[in-house]
């Protein structure tokens, strides 16, 4: 019988032939832990009175709360450079990125590879053909000192997009549309197979990154991307790294792509999904471009084409925060970014910034967000009431213009 | 004898210990104090070593925070019973050494203030009269369980079960 994409990955790194329902003791290739934990990541390691047993294969990366904002989370910060120093592990420090961005940026999620992280989006990383997944401070610092971790084989559930997407729809609106059939717990410990059919391979590394990225909020342990076009081109893909056509799946979805529209993500359920034309004229107060959802270089772009010779509306505040210092760079070089300064758009230090309401951009009672990240619940961003719309880099971008929820298109046809 | 204390479907992390509640913010030795803070204040008062905890679906969704767990474990819980469990939450009860049973008729059977007794090795739980049983915890898990927790089996034996 076939094995899906996670048993192929998982029994080559167990070195033995394992199904969906086995529990396995696997090698990790990277371990990546964030600030937010990283004082509970030490704390564990230091109970086991251990160090990591392949220092090279830790990053630790500072951009949940980038630059410090109070004197706690300084004092965290300093700690972890410290510790980082001690013992040869590479720390991403502040204005570097958001973790995921990062690590892909680096070289430090392969396809093939098992990638363990502290942050539950570590499923991103299957973007790139690598089952990464999400964790807690003991299984970190396990992996950390031991090199390994315990997985249960996960059931997969297989979702097909095919055709290519019209124009003015994107990536963001196909993961949103996944995550509304397949609701919050569709896939609980399961692994999402994304297989991209009849035009779909077109689907750029970063996009990719954006569908495996939401994955997780639809319960996945992994969701991995098979892979095909820029990724082959982009990595050494290894050629078992792929599923049997006749590998085993607990449920099948297709997503036609050719007849997608807009998507919006409405407060306070991630995968309470409706087409934007449902929601339209929705008053907005802030409007944040970032995250590790839909914070690259494609993302930035798409803004700026619908923000070009406009401004935002009085009253709004328009956030953009790059994925990473290599996206804002290229940003900076290729002219993007005056376009977003010139239309009146905050520049913030590239990392999570508010995306979940610690700092830069908390959101104040009654207030409306319209977000490009990756999940609206409740007080997320700030305030219980406020409420999180999350859609894609160009509607946000329309909507920062109109100063209410709407598309580039329909835009065209008020100003026109 | 120890009592059930039985929870509704979807509890996340936060209903089990509220952000502001968390080791940093109380300090280390307070936070179990405010286990349910929001849904039961009186759990963390009147809980006692060995209750059960019972849950309906997805168990522990949301934030990936061990100290929610933590609390429970430093309460004296055991054992959770659940109709099913967030992943990340059921990893962390496994490695901090709380038993994840997952039995739906069960958690329908029983009910909140109930008087049990749970043979986690074997998962029989009997209440009165009543035998239900659960179904065990792999052996991968038991072994682990058996030193306390998996992160104390790994600093015991420097690797994990069945290595
Ligand atoms: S950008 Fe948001 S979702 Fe992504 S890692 Fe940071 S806090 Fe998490």
């Amino acid at each position: 019988m076939g094995q899906t994409l996670a048993e192929k990955i998982l029994s080559r790194k167990a070195g033995r032939e394992v199904r969906a329902g086995e529990l396995v003791v696997v090698e990790v290739d990277q371990v990546m832990v964030v600030d937010s934990i990283a004082g509970s990541f030490f704390k564990r390691l230091e109970y086991l009175e251990a160090t990591p047993r392949y220092p090279e294969r830790v990053s630790i990366v500072i951009d949940h709360v980038a630059p410090a904002a109070n004197l706690e989370v300084a004092k965290a910060q300093k700690e972890i450079r410290e510790w980082g120093r001690r013992h040869g592990i590479r720390v991403f420090d502040v204005g570097r990125g958001v973790c995921h961005q990062v690590l892909v940026e680096e070289g430090l999620a392969q396809p093939g590879w098992v990638v363990v992280g502290s942050d539950s989006h570590s499923t991103t990383y299957g973007a790139v053909g690598a089952f990464g997944t999400g964790m807690g401070a003991t299984d970190i610092a396990l992996a950390a000192a031991s090199g390994r971790t315990w997985l249960r084989v996960p059931e997969s559930v297989k979702v097909v997009f095919r055709g290519q997407l019209p124009p003015g729809v994107t990536a963001k609106d196909a993961a949103l549309e996944m995550v509304r059939r397949l609701t919050a717990e569709g896939a609980t410990y399961m692994a999402v197979e994304i297989h991209l059919q009849d035009g779909a391979e077109a689907f750029s590394r970063g996009e990719r990154m954006t569908l495996a990225n939401l994955t997780v909020e639809a319960g996945a342990k992994a969701g991995l991307v098979v892979p095909s076009g820029e990724v082959l081109e982009l990595y050494r893909v290894p050629d078992w790294l792929y599923p049997d056509p006749d590998a085993t799946y607990v449920q099948e979805v297709e997503i036609d792509l050719t007849r997608l529209t807009p998507r919006v993500s409405v407060p306070f359920f991630v995968d309470n999904v409706h087409e934007v034309a449902e929601v339209k004229g929705k008053r907005v107060d802030q409007v944040f471009i970032g995250t590790c959802t839909n914070g690259r270089i494609e993302d930035l772009r798409a803004a700026a084409e619908v923000l070009k010779g406009r401004k935002v509306a009085p009253g709004v505040r328009l956030l953009v925060i790059p994925a990473s210092s290599e996206v804002l760079e290229e940003a900076a070089r290729d002219g993007t970014l005056l376009t977003l300064l010139e239309a009146g758009a905050t520049i913030g230090t590239p990392g999570c910034g508010p995306c979940m309401g610690r700092h830069m951009g908390v959101l104040a009672p009654g207030e409306v967000c319209v977000s490009t990240s990756n999940r609206n619940f409740r007080g997320r961003m700030g305030a219980p009431d406020a409420e999180i719309y999350l859609v894609s880099p160009r509607v946000a971008a329309a909507s920062a213009v109109a100063g209410y929820l709407t598309t580039p298109e329909e835009l065209e046809e008020t100003h026109a | 004898m120890p009592r059930v204390w039985k929870f509704g479907d979807q509890i996340n992390t936060d209903d089990i210990l509220p952000g502001k509640y968390a080791p940093f913010m109380v300090g280390e030795d307070r936070f179990p104090t405010f286990a349910f803070a929001h849904l039961r204040p009186e759990f963390a008062k009147e809980v006692r070593p060995g209750d059960i905890l019972v849950f309906g679906r997805n168990a522990g969704l949301g934030s990936s925070r061990e100290y929610a767990p933590e609390a429970l474990k430093r309460l004296g819980v055991r054992a959770v019973i659940a109709k099913s469990y967030a992943r990340i939450f059921f990893r962390n009860l496994v490695n901090l050494g709380i038993v994840p049973f997952e039995a739906e008729e069960v958690v329908d059977a029983l009910a909140d203030g109930d008087e049990v007794e749970l043979d986690l090795e074997r998962g029989v739980l009997v209440r009165g009269a009543e035998r239900f049983q659960l179904r065990p915890p792999p052996p991968f898990l038991l072994e682990a369980l058996r030193e306390g927790s998996l992160l104390d089996y790994y600093k015991k034996h420097g690797r994990f079960p069945g290595e």
